[in-house]
């Protein structure tokens, strides 16, 4: 009876124990909860709408304050160089009010009526909603001003007449905000805003014509990149980086990790994830890849066969001997490659691709996939254009082309020696 | 292309001809493409040099061939540098890729960093390291600092005495009379380098010192600032830079290979790259 007491009188004090420890005066929650007003939530979501429009790609020049603008921009019309955007009220958007930066958003035209060079996608822009472009201009206003001077664009004449950009917008710009397809899902509606929208991929994968505009009818069909020598893939062909028959999983992990199952992602490519990609939600990178994979296949055709017979077989030896003994140990000998590590290249779209500017450029200077907030130590490919001659190169690529019944196309000694002269100097 | 079919020659003339060329950067074509073998009267003799220069490349040349043993590694991961750097960081026969093995994190990491950032140019480099974090540039910086592999023969081209004389006495001495203090002042007695900021001078060929020299008084290769090494270069002349390249790039390796501790010493000139003490 005492014993049963005793425990009683235990059990009763350790409970009150318990009760003073979370009764304890100033005792604060856990989770401290987020205190945050509608500024804060508006910057925030701003800070992260302005990484899916990768602003700072060309707003802010290497080591210098972000959006102090000033980075050349090399077009084939001259160099441009993308302006101060800091809330700097003499040099930078200080000044500008909401309705300001909406305009220029939404339409291309600057504050004082200039008419911008469509190296700003406002073209793509202008698909943002009003309620998006002012948690931008919210955000933008909340970073450190930065006192710099616009440097004036080095464009060729004709092209430094601002005035024929009226003729350049009849031509090929649309304004409008995006419009939901109600047949589609809430999903599929959000991956379409932000591919067509901030992300503006048409930018790069689409072919530009002569007067740097892309075109709608061949929206993503893909094409050179301007002063870069990368090839942007096509987003609609299968044959290249379409991905009609990926895994959702693969195409989100590809745009935000930078590597999947399925390939990596380098050069060009390799800076956009790594600048706003990889910022993303979960929710949105699966978004963007549903639209993306709902984008319609131009080519209604089955593949090719491959071409390997049809190689001379002295350069198809030669790829071989090349590839077993400087490839092989990371992509394996069938191409199957190692996980996300080190990418496939038998069945890799990047290898077969009509166009072989990216194959060879990999093998010319190696490259590593950008370093992510989900794949932050990623594995790279050096260089071998200081080891291996035209001839070598282009023995091996066809090799890795045509190989383990991958349907690419051969390549010719002269298609590396003119990619070597154009790749920066060693 | 070649007029052999002896069985594994081949590969080796490749790697021949690729030693033959140190600074072909792509432009120049295969130099030695006209070596043929045929079997005739020195053909023994022929075959037989070709066979040792071919092994002996051989071995120098698959240090430059991607290898390692486990995927989730370090040595994996790294194995973006190993054509011009070697799988362990030694360096390779070309003689303006540097050693990097066993240099100071620090330096290192400083020169990693400098490279993304586009501050000090190199093409190639600028375009490998452009999107890589910086915590992960740290820890190659570190795996890098951590190996010690052997090094490549020592350089033993002839050079007039007078030369390697003018090298030592700058190296060992400096020239108070141009204001250049020895490199030993900084880079250590050994010339090993010193923790965290200063990089080793050994082990390193004469075209990358003079290259990187030539590069500081031109201004294409900068330092934090205070920028001590342009202060140093610019007071060099072109016989100076070629004279302490010769003669560094044929020392005997020492044998205690680390850099020495920090700030023993008080430094001729300030650094940025190196707090001072």
């Amino acid at each position: 009876m005492i014993g049963k007491i005793a425990i009683a009188i235990v059990v009763l004090a350790l409970g009150a124990l318990v009760a003073m420890y979370f009764l304890r005066p100033g005792a604060l929650p856990d989770e401290p909860r987020a205190v945050t007003n509608a500024t804060t939530q508006t910057i925030n979501r701003g800070e992260y709408l302005a990484r899916a429009g990768d602003c700072v790609a060309c707003h802010t020049h290497p080591n210098d304050p972000e959006f102090a603008g000033a980075r050349a921009m090399p077009t084939p019309f001259g160099n441009l160089y993308a302006p101060n955007i800091t809330p700097d009220d003499e040099t930078g958007i200080g000044l500008w009010s909401a309705d300001d930066f909406y305009r220029m958003m939404h339409s291309g035209v600057s504050k004082d009526g200039a008419l911008l060079y469509p190296a700003m996608p406002f073209p793509n822009y202008t698909k943002v909603t009003r309620a998006d472009s002012d948690a931008i201009y919210a955000y933008l206003m909340s970073v450190p001003p930065v006192a710099r001077e616009n440097r004036p664009h080095e464009l060729r004449f004709p092209f430094n007449k601002r005035e024929l950009l009226i003729g350049w917008r009849t031509l090929y710009f649309r304004e409008g905000e995006f419009v939901p397809d109600p047949g589609q899902s809430q999903e599929w509606n959000r991956g379409a805003y932000l591919v067509e929208g901030l992300g503006h991929c048409s930018m790069c994968h689409t072919s530009v014509n002569l007067l740097g505009a892309t075109s709608e009818e061949r929206a993503f069909e893909g094409g050179m990149i301007p002063n870069q020598n990368w090839y942007a893939p096509s987003l609609t062909s299968n044959r290249e980086a379409g991905v009609g028959n990926w895994d959702l999983e693969d195409i989100a992990d590809l745009i935000q990790v930078g590597t999947s199952k399925r390939g990596a992602v380098y050069g060009p490519m390799a800076e956009v994830v790594y600048n706003s990609l990889q910022y993303l939600t979960d929710e949105d990178a699966r978004a963007m890849a549903v639209y993306l994979k709902s984008l319609p296949p131009r080519e209604a055709e089955p593949l090719p066969p491959s071409q390997a017979r049809l190689v001379d077989p002295s350069v198809m030896e030669s790829g071989l001997r090349i590839y077993a003994r400087q490839c092989a140990i990371c992509h394996g000998d069938g191409g199957e490659g190692r996980g996300t590590a080190f990418p496939l290249l038998a069945g890799n779209q990047s290898i077969t691709m009509s166009s072989p500017v990216n194959p060879i450029r990999m093998v010319l200077n190696g490259g590593y996939a950008p370093g992510t907030k989900k794949n932050p130590r990623p594995y790279g490919m050096p260089p071998y254009s200081h080891l291996l001659d035209d001839e070598e190169v282009a023995a091996v690529v066809t090799y890795i082309r045509v190989a383990w019944g991958n349907t690419g196309t051969p390549v010719t000694p002269q298609q590396v020696n003119d990619l070597r002269k154009l790749v920066p100097e060693w | 292309m070649w007029s052999t079919s002896i069985p594994g020659l081949e590969a080796k003339l490749v790697e021949v001809r690729d030693e033959s060329r140190p600074s072909c950067r792509g432009r120049c074509r295969s130099s030695s493409r006209h070596i043929h073998l045929r079997p005739n009267s020195r053909g023994g003799a022929l075959l037989a040099i070709a066979l040792f220069l071919g092994l002996l490349s051989a071995r120098a040349q698959d240090e430059a061939v991607p290898a390692f043993d486990t995927v989730d590694s370090m040595e994996a991961r790294v194995q973006g540098c190993v054509t011009c750097h070697g799988q362990r960081g030694q360096g390779t026969q070309n003689g303006y890729f540097p050693r990097i093995a066993g240099k100071p994190a620090g330096y290192l990491y400083n020169q990693m960093v400098a490279f993304k950032n586009g501050t000090r140019k190199y093409a190639p480099m600028n375009y490998l390291l452009a999107y890589l974090p910086e915590s992960y540039l740290r820890e190659m910086a570190g795996h890098y600092a951590n190996l010690q592999p052997p090094f490549a023969p020592r350089d033993t081209t002839p050079v007039d005495d007078a030369v390697l004389s003018r090298g030592e006495m700058l190296v060992r001495s400096g020239d108070p009379g141009k204001g250049v203090p020895a490199c030993v002042a900084c880079h250590g007695q050994r010339l090993t380098g010193m923790e965290p900021g200063i990089p080793g001078l050994v082990g390193l060929g004469a075209t990358y010192i003079i290259g990187q020299l030539t590069r500081w008084q031109v201004g294409d290769r900068h330092s934090a600032e205070p920028d001590c090494m342009k202060r140093i270069a610019s007071r060099m002349s072109n016989d100076d830079i070629s004279a302490v390249a010769a003669w560094l790039a044929r020392q005997a390796r020492p044998r205690n290979l680390s850099p020495e501790s920090p700030n023993q010493l008080r430094m001729p000139f300030a650094c940025g790259s190196q707090p001072r003490m």
